[in-house]
């Protein structure tokens, strides 16, 4: 089987278990981010897959052969680090041309190889300048540049955008999805920035206490998010109690929402619903009953802090429908079964 | 902390303890010695003020010429053996464990508190015959027969870098402990293997750090007379042992002070000749 493999992989630091027992599957060409809060062992893992720490248990396949036990420099892939580790005492062109040198490759062909690059990064003619005369987004793209330079199978980033500021951020993440589209290279990122998992992402990983949440695409990670910790994760998320009564229906703060089932089974659940999911209406009307308790008008959207039954509910509208309500008014709360998701508790 | 340049004359009092600790303790031994350098020597006697330069056309021989082209042989060579060991040594070190390193920094230091001449007589007994190293040799089936090993120009090396050594590695050692631990890594997933890693991003990125320790390490062995006295033969005689041999026991201090003044020019001229090398390395 080609892409990357990951085959029950743990790694223990003397009793602390960074990373237990993870298998993941990435096919050639797909973009994977490795998502989570820090701490949760996404770097750990990533180094493993460099080979720059080793598992203390399972295995690594690239390209259908085993890589667990080859050293890093015998593993054919690029890595971002998350300080960019460019070398201090080398050009912009030696910088990118490093793995070329180190691989023996004729001076003419490393110098086309390095115009071509830079060209690609969108910085031709830098070839000589000192690395620590660029900006932090010129740096960035060196980075990214060496780090393709001998066209690997597999594109290792670590927080690569950490240190940009936000707007150079976002552009920079647009940038690398089309990078990695137009080289169709297997990609992955770490972060615990889910707004970047969520822009350039095929996969979305989220990763808590060293093991794996969930591994879907990102708007599968959004509306269907397999635990409560990824629903609060990833974006903003109402998390309410949900009971199930003597016949089975779902009973969500003191009513019954039709069309809402549990697990079978199950007597408690959580309910996470998105704020833009949830409806403000009349009171009454088989509607969940609250109170507005603050109203933030953030100007592109409207902000609706409801409390019902002891529990805090958040609704997000767009100006364009605006609910008419001020603070201490008595609401309606309508929760729509298909956008509700019930998650085990 | 005042950032501004200093506007009154008064700005610069906190100048005058350092000024004149400098001034006393440095500046006026220093222009005595120069002084004295041009002095003519009273034959039996001391010396009388003059200004003569038979000092200097003194050490104009064939003799003294040799003696000073060893000395800075001498001197580059322990530099370079200090900064072989040394670099690769602070390196690992850097790298290991917190307890590790101070166990290491410890003994290091420790060994900057013996004397000179307890260096020169541990290392003469070593290598000497009766109860040397080779003794060691010998039974691990190493050596047919000990042997002395002073004096030689060897013994005279091998005590002079260890003596050096801990300076070398304290100077290395703050540089090492900055490096970015991901250069080495990210020079390995670029395809270089851990040694060539070292190589070339390590020893590179740290050029300037080395050749400040080279300066170092070879203007402190310039400075050593007892070593090569204690272990090495007469041809191993330094200008430093033949400066206190003209000071102490030949009462020649003009001579001794005309030979420190020309060690001094000589080692200035090879430490900018260093520096401005690794400038014009630097500027390309």
């Amino acid at each position: 089987m080609s892409g990357l493999n990951l085959n029950h992989v743990t790694k223990q630091f003397g009793t602390f278990t960074a990373v237990n027992d993870v298998s993941l599957s990435v096919p050639d060409g797909t973009f994977v981010c490795l998502l989570g809060p820090s701490g949760c062992g996404k770097t750990t893992l990533m180094r493993m897959i460099a080979g720059l720490d080793l598992p203390t248990g399972g295995s690594i396949e690239l390209g259908g052969a085993d890589i667990t036990a080859v050293p890093t420099h015998k593993r054919d892939l690029g890595m971002v680090f998350q300080s960019l580790a460019l070398f201090p005492h080398l050009t912009v062109g030696e910088n990118i041309a490093y793995s070329l040198r180190i691989r023996g490759i004729a001076k003419d062909a490393q110098k086309a190889r390095v115009e071509e690059l830079l060209a690609m990064i969108h910085l031709p003619g830098f070839a000589d300048r000192s690395v620590n005369k660029l900006s932090g987004g010129q740096r960035q793209r060196v980075a990214i540049a060496r780090a393709l330079a001998i066209s690997p199978k597999l594109f290792l980033l670590d927080e690569p955008l950490s240190a940009l500021d936000a707007k150079l951020r976002e552009a920079m993440q647009v940038e690398l999805r089309q990078l990695q589209q137009r080289l169709g290279i297997t990609t992955i990122v770490v972060t615990h920035d889910q707004r970047e998992a969520m822009t350039m992402a095929d996969t979305v990983v989220v990763m808590n206490k060293g093991e794996i949440r969930q591994a879907a695409p990102p708007v599968d990670i959004y509306r269907r998010p397999a635990d409560s910790f990824v629903a609060d994760f990833i974006g903003q998320t109402n998390l309410i109690p949900v009971e199930a009564d003597s016949t089975g229906r779902a009973l969500v703060l003191g009513r019954i929402v039709e069309g809402l089932a549990l697990p079978a089974g199950a007597l408690k659940g959580m309910l996470s619903v998105r704020p833009e999911d949830v409806q403000v209406t009349a009171p009454g009307n088989g509607t969940i009953s609250g109170t507005v308790t603050f109203v933030r008008d953030l100007g592109g959207a409207i902000e609706t802090f409801i409390e019902a039954a002891g529990q805090q509910v958040i609704a997000v509208s767009s100006p364009r429908n605006r609910p008419e309500v001020s603070v201490g008014q008595q609401v309606g709360i309508r929760l729509d079964p298909a956008t509700s998701v019930v998650l085990a508790k | 902390m005042r950032r501004e340049p200093p506007q009154r004359p008064a700005d610069y009092g906190p100048l005058l303890f350092p000024a004149g600790m400098l001034t006393l303790f440095f500046v006026v031994p220093f222009a005595t010695m120069i002084a004295v350098s041009f002095f003519q020597r009273e034959q039996g006697g001391f010396y009388t003020p003059a200004f003569v330069f038979d000092n200097y056309a003194r050490f104009l021989s064939l003799f003294f010429g040799r003696v000073l082209a060893f000395s800075l042989f001498l001197a580059v060579a322990v530099a370079v053996a200090c900064v072989v060991i040394g670099v690769p040594f602070t390196y690992l070190l850097s790298r290991s464990k917190r307890n590790i390193q101070i166990v290491w920094l410890v003994a290091l230091l420790s060994i900057l508190s013996l004397s000179e001449v307890m260096i020169g007589f541990a290392w003469s007994t070593l290598f000497s015959r009766t109860a040397g190293l080779t003794n060691l040799f010998v039974w691990l089936g190493l050596m047919e027969q000990a042997q002395a090993l002073t004096p030689s120009f060897g013994a005279v090396m091998t005590a002079m870098t260890y003596q050096a050594l801990p300076y070398t590695v304290l100077v290395l050692y703050p540089a090492l402990v900055r490096l970015d631990p991901t250069l080495t890594e990210a020079a390995r997933t670029l395809g270089a293997s851990p040694i060539r890693a070292f190589f070339t991003v390590v020893v590179p990125a740290l050029r300037n750090t080395i050749l400040a320790t080279l300066i170092m390490v070879f203007i402190f062995a310039l400075g050593c007379y007892l070593l090569p006295q204690l272990l090495g033969r007469p041809q191993h005689w330094t200008l430093s042992v033949l400066i206190t041999d003209q000071a102490i026991y030949q009462s020649n201090m003009p001579f001794a002070a005309a030979m420190a003044v020309f060690l001094v020019l000589v080692s200035l001229a090879l430490v900018g000749l260093a520096l401005y090398t690794g400038r014009q390395k630097e500027a390309k």
